[in-house]
């Protein structure tokens, strides 16, 4: 990432635009990944959002924002980018609104919407090519309404729907292959615990023209059940275990933008979250435990077997 | 110059959309109101039009869209029916409560179950709540003035609120009637560029729109503005109606009144149907019957007032519903009925007639036979249950279509 302004830690923001008080739980890394995307972004943003914990973030009369917000529904956010993006190039076109006055396009959702209910909007935002960033904070549930299971909780896992001995039983859906497949301009992994790698994508994907998801991993503490104190621990767990690949897509490639050197056992990130207690206690699920590290292995081998030798971007 | 064009009702809802001046049309096609955005893509393609069209996945998505490029500041037009409007309705209400000034055509048709393609006044009439407003097309000439009309009530700094303008399918959509095309520069000067006013997206004007509230007061203001905006269209429609009808010679009222004044008996229907009740007046009126018909052209704000003038004194309402409220019966004689009593003075009994469902036909002899049930009712003091119309014939034809139906399934279960 060398042509990065964005070297070491010194070189992010120092000034913060996200006002703080807001309603988010304590620990949040949904909050902890926008704070950094907005600081890079900046306050020429209208946020597009959809339903979800974020909702709360503008409540009358009270905003943390800086520019602008519109809430939708829980499934067209990015239809609502898609009018009111379209709506400025009008007014752009029409010489009814000076360039200056031009904002970037941000929805802002999560992976409720994103991978379940809001997918049909956001694929017909992306095949129209639309110009908008979409950014959704993960946590790997219904998180808003109590940690129900969505098409994006892993395998495994307790849910407020899901308590039985094997959690939950389906499978995290792959959501950057989804948009991948769509061959947008961009696609890329992030999490709010390694905020220089973050914010090399936000500064990249300012740069880029059309559709372009940033894919955040929120570690949540209300409902992955951990003290809101190691959120970012967590965060760096998920890497450093390889549960969360950091990477990104552009030009019809995929590059990791992190390859951990060792990855650490999975049971190391999982062992420390509340919702994967049933694994552990009382009494060891060797099977399932095997089974996740399995996955997990072998999304990694073909990298792995290269030596590592992919090229990290910068 | 205005011209006089022979057009669907589809043509005329697109060259209402054109001659306002749009910049934008959210799309997504469903039978029977795809002509209107083919019509105008068209149109937009070939450069007569400077607008931008887009098609979204699903009415939900166009109607977010569309709610959310208004208020961003343009002007904006769109069109559904039926199942489209019902997919939509999540947003109808969140784009209203935007407060989002835009026109949306309404192509009326029957709802599924059973899925069918001719009309009636469910769809519209599962919206009447939603805060959009509604008018109520009965030609091809009323569409196009009626999306002037809503655009004029839609923008007015005391509404601010989108407008469904309705026609019926197939009646109308696809029924070719002669349309005066009014002069554009003419309608430039009824109906100037849209004015955000406050609204907007603007970097350096940050603009936070449909935050959340998380109390009963704070929602209930929110709530009640939108209400009183909405009755406040009732003064904004009269006040364009008359510049209209100075501009361009057709008068537009809240209701339209034929031969009432001096009527005994008075039909109350709505839309393209309206044109069938109207013959029949004509015809029991040779028959010497003293019948009126009334016809709301505005169904929200709901003309209330209009509505108790016109049927003062009078001694019985026929009101025939293109709807049914399952339990209930027809949405007009409900609405109606809450507004006419409540008040001192005679009323009129008021009986509810169910018919037109689906596109079906409304025969002149049914019109005599509900002058007659009504006029019964008046002498009597006692208005039967909702009457569902149906013929004998068509019973007849019905349960020949059963006796198949069950034979073929017979036949297979062998």
């Amino acid at each position: 990432m060398s042509q990065s302004r964005f070297k070491t830690f010194k070189d992010l923001p120092k000034e913060h635009l996200l006002g703080t008080g807001t309603a988010m739980c304590a620990g949040c890394g949904g909050l902890e990944a926008l704070h950094e995307v907005y600081d890079i972004l900046g306050e020429k943003t209208v946020f597009i959002n959809s339903a979800g914990c974020m909702t709360l973030l503008s409540v009358y009369p009270y905003t943390p924002f800086r520019g602008s917000w519109l809430y939708t529904s829980m499934a067209s956010a990015s239809a609502g980018a898609q009018g009111v993006r379209d709506a400025m190039d009008i007014l752009l076109a029409k010489g009814r609104m000076s360039a200056a006055e031009d904002m970037e396009t941000v929805v802002l959702t999560g992976d409720g919407s994103a991978y379940g209910m809001g997918l049909s909007s956001t694929s017909g935002a992306i095949e129209r090519n639309l110009h908008f960033l979409y950014l959704c904070y993960d946590n790997e549930g219904y998180g808003n309404t109590g940690q129900q299971s969505s098409g994006a909780t892993p395998h495994a896992a307790r849910t407020a729907t899901n308590s039985g001995e094997v959690g939950y039983p389906g499978f995290k859906k792959d959501l950057f292959a989804i948009w991948a497949a769509h061959a947008p301009s961009y696609v890329a992994t992030v999490i709010g615990a390694e905020p220089l790698d973050l914010a090399r994508k936000i500064d990249l994907a300012k740069t880029l023209r059309g559709p372009r998801l940033i894919l955040a991993l929120a570690p949540c503490p209300t409902g992955w059940d951990f003290d809101p104190e190691e959120t970012v621990e967590i965060g760096k767990l998920a890497v450093q275990s390889g549960v969360w690949p950091l990477k990104e897509y552009r030009n019809c490639q995929i590059v990791h933008t992190k390859i951990p050197q060792k990855r650490i056992p999975v049971e190391d990130y999982l062992k420390r979250q509340g919702r994967f207690a049933h694994l552990f206690e009382p009494k060891r699920n060797d099977a399932l435990l095997q089974e996740i590290q399995n996955r997990v292995d072998h999304y990694w081998a073909p990298l792995e077997r290269q030596g590592g030798s992919e090229r990290e971007r910068g | 110059m205005s011209k006089r064009l022979m057009l669907t009702g589809n043509g005329a809802a697109a060259w209402g959309a054109r001659l306002a001046g749009i910049d934008y049309l959210p799309a997504f096609p469903i039978t029977p109101q795809t002509e209107i955005i083919e019509t105008i893509a068209r149109w937009i393609d070939c450069g007569v039009m400077d607008a931008r069209f887009v098609t979204l996945d699903s009415e939900h998505s166009m109607i977010t869209a569309a709610g959310a490029a208004a208020a961003t500041g343009v002007r904006v037009f769109s069109a559904t029916s039926s199942q489209g409007l019902l997919y939509g309705m999540e947003m109808l209400y969140t784009v209203a409560g935007w407060r989002s000034p835009f026109v949306l055509v309404n192509v009326s048709r029957g709802l599924a179950s059973p899925i069918t393609l001719e009309p009636d006044h469910n769809d519209i009439f599962a919206a009447r709540d939603s805060g959009f407003l509604q008018l109520h097309c009965s030609t091809c000439q009323e569409v196009v003035d009626g999306i002037l009309l809503a655009y004029k009530m839609a923008e007015d700094q005391r509404v601010r609120l989108p407008v469904i303008v309705n026609l019926d399918g197939f009646y109308l959509s696809f029924t070719r009637e002669p349309v005066d095309i009014p002069d554009a520069n003419q309608v430039a000067r009824f109906l100037p560029p849209f004015d955000p006013l406050n609204q907007g997206f603007r970097a350096g004007t940050p603009f936070n729109e449909a935050v959340a509230v998380l109390d009963g007061s704070a929602y209930s203001y929110f709530r009640y503005q939108a209400h009183l905006a909405a009755m406040n269209a009732e003064a904004v429609m009269a006040e364009s109606a008359a510049v209209f009808a100075e501009s361009f010679g057709r008068r537009y009222p809240a209701i339209e009144s034929y031969q009432c004044d001096d009527a005994e008996v008075v039909f109350v229907m709505m839309g393209s149907f309206a044109t069938k009740a109207k013959a029949a007046v004509h015809r029991l009126r040779e028959a010497g019957q003293s019948v009126g018909l009334l016809r709301p052209f505005l169904f929200r704000p709901f003309p209330a007032t209009a509505f108790r003038e016109a049927l003062a004194g009078k001694r019985g309402v026929a009101v025939v519903d293109q709807n049914l409220a399952p339990g209930l019966g027809g949405v007009i004689h409900t609405e109606l009925a809450a507004h006419l009593y409540g008040h001192s003075g005679d009323k009129p009994v008021m009986v509810s007639f169910i018919g037109g469902l689906g596109g079906r036909d409304i025969g002149p002899e049914e019109f005599f036979e509900m002058a007659r049930i009504t006029q019964q009712a008046a002498e009597d003091g006692h208005p039967p249950p909702p009457r569902l119309l149906y013929t004998a014939t068509e019973l007849r034809e019905m349960k020949k279509m059963q006796a198949i139906a069950l034979h073929l399934g017979g036949e297979k279960r062998v």
